[in-house]
């Protein structure tokens, strides 16, 4: 048998936490090593991975299970129909990536944490492990499994060691995103049944499925939309910028760069990818939403005066462009998609740890009282000078990549009964200028300008810090400069749904 | 035979090694920066005119069937791949020439002016940077990897706008620039992914070079407002150029721009970056101009040009007539001209487009640089007065505006060479007869304008002479008024009276350029022009751009008539100029000689028609009020609200589920076992323990059972 390497990478942090927490309380160096060590080693093997997945052979391939490389399948409670079945294809390779790169990264940046920082690395590894497996599961219970999961840790974590509000928050956020996967739960337990198949497999009933056209259309909503839930559809978004202020910086790192993108991930590849029929039917609506989403988000974000809240709503602002590109229903614009998820997760990561690097100096985030941060933090305002360009769509990083591949994608998916789709196409462009104008003010405001004289004695940031925004800006030019790195692979995920709607 | 294809290559990459180098290394050392930017600036311009020149050695019509092309995959997008590659065909290169020429003006002529800054070396990495978005823009063979160097370039301009960042009104203007032109490229880039999904490709040879193809999207119908494909992506694509050349309604950014460093203001927003919207609409024209040759009459884009750019041409050519800022009376003039060429391609004049163009680039970046020079000159001057006066540095000094006209005057003696080139200047951009660049290009636009209106009968060739033809006479108004103010007559302040001559790092670009702006013209002398035509070639130029195009262009025959016009209106225009002014200024606070103009035109003209005002009401404060509606009353208020109240109704219906639970579903129980109980409780008291009371019991209960049962059954 072939080495378990998602196994591996799902499981290690979780066997992290075990042995953090058979730690004595006070050893807060070996907690932290060991946490970094486990993210570490996610990182390498989902690397390895990322460049070994066999893309020639995925391009070939002319089904989804012939793309899924990697595979593990054991049966789990075969009387039911349960397996442990997990694996990887273009889709989910990058995201597995992103989530080791954005816990390393967080995990760095976590360095300084004091209180209670047994029990916090341990819930942190706890909830890697969910999001590893969310995005590894090709069986509908495991994933739904490994779903919940990746959302309880969040809750203690907020409630303990947030900030501003944190037990309202916390109730909120968890509260919200649990509802809508329970919601969505009941659909796919509509799919278990209805499929007839008596397996969860998602690959089973990918293929033999036979759902019929109105079971589809009844179905799609709710699971879509519950799931859409994580990724911030709008108008479910409330729960994400009083989640991200209040959540301590790693937690707003990987839930708006990694969990949000699981919201969108498991929305695809149950709604879309399982519903083909009510997706179709349901996409119009779903579109809306997402233009809404995307100006909407820009304008608040362009009101705020606290600087995480700007990028809570900016991050749903980039999961806008994510579903906006799902509802393409093609090749081209589910492959920016693809790409658009992982590069919106980096982003995200730079910003939410920027700001945390800001606000633990300066002790506020309000615009308007802080200043000439790059004295202070040079590498990092460079990152997020990345980021912010990056997601205004400048060519030559990697948000232009997405971004041009969505909207060629919305050219395509224009046909004459949907003759409102490239009007749709022209409003969520003005969100990019948005976008534009609040990363400018932001940049200018925090980083530019004149520096306080309270804020001039300032520590710098640490080696630790410096690392982690490095190690996440390096995609974002990489891929922009050099987009075949990760095209063809989103390429070859995209073309297994793409399929399913006639384009090749 | 040296290899072009690698050269052309080569051309944008040393600058960005340049800027590379400077951030990396030698940011510390001025003197290594700058020599550093210099160095491989000239690199890149030797490598070019080895490229420029062979181009020009090959010949138009070989060169635009066989042009210099290399490419390589890029992205891979739906079934094929966007591709990286360089094309020089005729057009390129004539561009690349100019381009490579005023690049190299500047950055010499940059070592004087920017002598002292503290971000001195930061600022060579910038232009630097710039220069490889203007070199790799020129020679990009598709429009993705042009939008790549134009959105670089629009980087650098904000980056340098903003570039004495410690002054809001920088830092304001640069935001301005790149939000405004940004709505361009926004329009811009939405036509490249349309012209995409449509193609399969973005190349310019496989789009406009092939008839199948650009006949198909004539044909082809688009999603909006019933244009064909090709003219919504044609209209898409002029966007871009609408915000990147500053035309109307998106000039407002340009004339602000002037808060950056005066070789900014030259390179990037005279003869470069703004030239990049023209060149974008010279460049894709086959496609903008898709069906003219089936007899459609002028496309929805040539409309669009011709009506925006004439309409801007002559709009900005009255806002540059009351400005006493020296560089905002340029920025208008600037607007002005680049809408000379837009309105140019609106008639189908592509080679003269491209003519003015290139000469426009040349004498308005000796224009800039002279302005920098008095400029200079006016700051010396008034700390040399200042202290001449008895005041130090640091004491209250009054607020002086080294940029403002009024206090100027009589520079021509203090400063000769400046006066010189800047006149040869500001006489190429009134378009004075014959010697001047700016007269011969200017003179083809009208005459096709001309051609038009009067001889095709096309509204809109008559709607853009008309406009063009008044603008040229404003043009030589404003022109003469900037030089008169500025360098005859009086000193009119201790400042101008002291202002020392420039040093030879920025008088010797301005000589080099002036010779540009008389000589640049001669390339595209009408070949029919008496003596000058024969003479000089037969109007080179013309056939070489001409074969960019498929389709071969014929040369208009020379007609007197608009010829005459132009010459008069430009004489006459300057020397009206010259008659208002002259002598008429005695001190800064003389009104101007128009303020009397009636309807207080001069007022409204000097305030720009009032277009930041509007569209701070229309656009500005409602996109805030809107964001903050949004924010506070739907997002926090209905949103949310609706979250909360659905949590807050939820809380009241579990207390109230509680109550109910602790009455219903617990009280019945609890009541059915507190009944038992007390039924219980109460026969627990015959419950005695005493024999005596049981056999009582036992007797009553035999008593009733047997009156029952006599009552009951008999």
């Amino acid at each position: 048998m072939a080495f378990p390497f998602i196994s591996v990478i799902i499981f290690t942090p979780l066997v992290a936490g075990m042995l953090i927490l058979m730690l004595p309380a006070d050893r807060k160096a070996e907690i932290k090593v060991i946490a970094a060590a486990a993210a570490f080693i996610s990182l390498v093997l989902s690397l390895w991975l990322f460049f070994t997945y066999d893309r020639e052979a995925a391009r070939l391939a002319t089904d989804w299970a012939g793309r899924i490389q990697f595979e593990e399948k054991i049966a789990w409670v075969p009387s039911l129909g349960l397996s442990y079945h997990v694996g990887g294809d273009g889709f989910n390779i990058p995201l597995l990536l992103l989530t080791s790169l954005i816990l390393f990264a967080g995990v760095l940046v976590s360095w300084h944490i004091e209180h209670r920082a047994r029990e916090f690395f341990a819930f942190l590894m706890v909830l890697a492990t969910g999001i590893f497996g969310g995005f590894a599961a090709l069986d509908l219970f495991l994933l739904v499994f490994f779903y919940e999961m990746a959302i309880f840790p969040i809750y203690v974590m907020i409630a303990v060691w947030g900030s501003t509000r944190k037990e309202f928050a916390a109730m909120k956020l968890t509260l919200y995103i649990l509802v809508g996967s329970i919601i969505a739960l009941v659909g796919l337990f509509a799919i278990y049944f209805k499929a007839g198949l008596g397996t969860f497999d998602m690959v089973e009933i990918y293929q033999n499925g036979n759902l019929d056209a109105t079971f589809q259309r009844i179905w799609f909503l709710p699971v879509f939309v519950g799931f859409g839930v994580l990724a911030s559809l709008w108008p479910f978004h409330v729960w994400s910028p009083d989640g991200y202020v209040a959540a301590p910086t790693v937690v707003s790192m990987l839930h708006a760069g990694v969990l949000k993108n699981m919201g969108a991930y498991v929305a695809l590849r149950t709604g879309i990818q399982l519903l083909p029929e009510g997706a179709k039917f349901w996409m119009p609506f779903i579109v809306f939403l997402t233009v809404i989403s995307i100006v909407y988000s820009a304008m608040v974000a362009m009101s705020q005066r606290d600087f995480k809240y700007v990028f809570g709503f900016a991050s749903v602002g980039h999961m806008g462009i994510v579903l906006l590109g799902f509802s393409t229903l093609n090749l081209v614009g589910l492959t920016g998609t693809g790409v658009q998820m992982f590069i919106h997760g980096a982003m995200s990561a730079i910003f939410f740890s920027i700001v945390g690097m800001v606000y633990d100096r300066a002790h506020t985030r309000d615009i308007p009282s802080l200043g000439g941060f790059v004295r202070i933090m040079p590498i990092p305002t460079l990152a997020f000078l990345i980021a912010g360009l990056s997601s205004m769509g400048m060519p030559g990083l990697a948000g232009f990549v997405a971004e041009i591949q969505i909207f060629i994608g919305v050219w395509l998916a224009y046909a004459p009964q949907h003759w409102w789709f490239p009007w749709m196409a022209i409003i969520a462009s003005s969100g990019v200028i948005i976008t534009a104008a609040y990363i400018m003010r932001v940049a200018y405001s925090v980083f530019f300008g004149e520096l306080r004289p309270e804020f001039a004695d300032l520590p710098g940031v640490t080696l630790m810090d410096k690392i982690a925004v490095t190690l996440l800006a390096i995609p974002l030019i990489v891929i922009g400069v050099y987009p075949s790195i990760i095209m063809p692979l989103a390429q070859t995920g995209a073309a297994s749904i793409a399929s399913l709607f006639g384009g090749a | 035979m040296v290899n072009l294809e690698l050269l052309t290559w080569l051309v944008p990459l040393f600058p960005v090694l340049a800027f590379a180098v400077i951030v990396l290394f030698t940011n510390r050392w001025k003197r290594l920066s700058h020599t550093v930017a210099i160095g491989f600036l000239l690199v890149s311009f030797v490598l070019g005119m080895i490229v420029v020149f062979s181009a020009f050695r090959i010949g138009g019509e070989e060169l635009a069937q066989h042009p210099i092309v290399s490419a390589v995959d890029w992205m891979p997008t739906g079934e094929s791949f966007l591709r990286f590659g360089v094309l020089v065909d005729p057009l390129t290169a004539v561009t690349l020439f100019f381009v490579l020429m005023t690049l190299v003006a500047i950055f010499v002529y940059s070592v004087g002016y920017m002598r002292g800054d503290p971000r001195y070396s930061r600022f060579f990495a910038l232009i630097s940077l710039f220069a490889t978005g203007m070199l790799g823009l020129v020679v990009s063979d598709n429009l993705l990897m042009l939008f790549l160097f134009w959105e670089i370039m629009g980087f650098c301009s904000y980056a340098l706008i903003g570039f004495w960042f410690e002054k809001p009104s920088a830092h304001r203007a640069g935001v301005k620039a790149f939000i405004t032109t940004r709505v361009g490229d926004v329009l811009m880039l939405l036509g490249i992914a349309y012209l995409y999904a449509l193609t399969g490709t973005l190349n310019f040879r496989e789009i406009l070079n092939d008839p199948a193809v650009l006949k198909r999207l004539v044909e082809m119908s688009s999603p909006i407002a019933g244009l064909s494909a090709a003219a919504l992506v044609g209209l898409l694509l002029f966007g871009g150029t609408v915000g990147k050349s500053a035309q109307f309604p998106l000039h407002v950014w340009l004339p602000d721009a002037m808060e950056g460093p005066t070789p900014v203001s030259a390179l990037i927003h005279a003869a470069t970056m703004v030239s990049a919207g023209v060149y974008l609409v010279i460049r894709t024209f086959p496609l903008l101009s898709a069906g003219l040759e089936h007899g459609g009459g002028a496309t929805p884009a040539m409309w669009a040009m011709g009506l925006i750019g004439a309409f801007t041409a002559f709009l900005a050519a009255t806002m540059a007539v009351a400005q006493f800022d020296i560089k905002r009376v340029l920025a208008y003039s600037t607007i002005s001209q680049l809408g000379y060429m837009i309105a140019a391609l609106g008639v189908g004049a592509y080679v003269a487009a491209a003519f003015h163009l290139i000469t426009h680039a040349f004498f308005k970046a000796l224009l800039f640089l002279g302005s920098g020079s008095v400029i200079h000159a006016m700051e010396h001057g008034h700390h040399h007065a200042m202290e001449h006066a008895g005041h130090g540095h640091g004491e209250h000094e009054e607020p002086f505006d080294p940029n403002d006209m009024r206090n100027m005057g009589g520079l021509r003696e203090k400063m000769p060479i400046t006066f010189w080139t800047f006149t040869i200047g500001g006489l190429a951009l009134a378009g004075f007869p014959l010697v001047t660049a700016g007269f011969w290009s200017k003179d083809e636009i009208l005459a096709e304008a001309f051609h038009a209106a009067f001889e095709k009968g096309e509204p809109l060739g008559l709607f853009v002479y008309l406009l063009l033809a008044l603008a040229a006479l404003l043009t030589a108004f404003y022109t003469m008024r900037q030089i008169t103010m500025t360098f005859l007559g009086e000193p009119r302040t201790e400042a101008a009276r002291h202002a020392p001559e420039s040093d030879w790092t920025m008088t010797v670009p301005l000589i080099f350029l002036s010779i540009f702006a008389v000589g640049a013209g001669f390339v595209g002398v009408p070949a029919d022009f008496p003596i000058l035509g024969p003479l000089l070639g037969g109007n080179p130029l013309h056939e070489f751009v001409g074969a960019t195009l498929m389709t071969h262009l014929e040369t208009l025959p020379l007609n007197w008539l608009p010829v005459l016009i132009s010459v008069l209106f430009a004489l006459g225009g300057l020397w009206l100029g010259y008659r208002a002014y002259e002598g008429k200024l005695r001190s800064p606070e003389t009104p101007d000689p128009l303020s009397n103009l009636p309807l207080g035109l001069f007022t409204h003209m000097h305030r720009r028609w009032y277009f930041d005002e509007l569209y701070d009401v229309l656009f500005v404060r409602p996109a805030k009020g809107i964001a903050f509606f949004i924010a506070r009353i739907v997002d926090r208020g209905i949103i949310d609200g609706i979250l909360h109240f659905t949590a807050r109704t939820s809380l009241i219906l579990a207390e109230a589920t509680r109550v109910f639970d602790r009455v219903v579903p617990n009280g019945i129980p609890i009541a059915v076992a507190e009944g038992i109980k007390g039924f219980g409780r109460s026969f627990r008291t015959i419950q005695t323990g005493q024999v005596q009371n049981y056999l009582l019991l036992a007797l009553v209960n035999a008593l009733v059972l047997a009156v029952v049962y006599l009552v009951l059954f008999q």
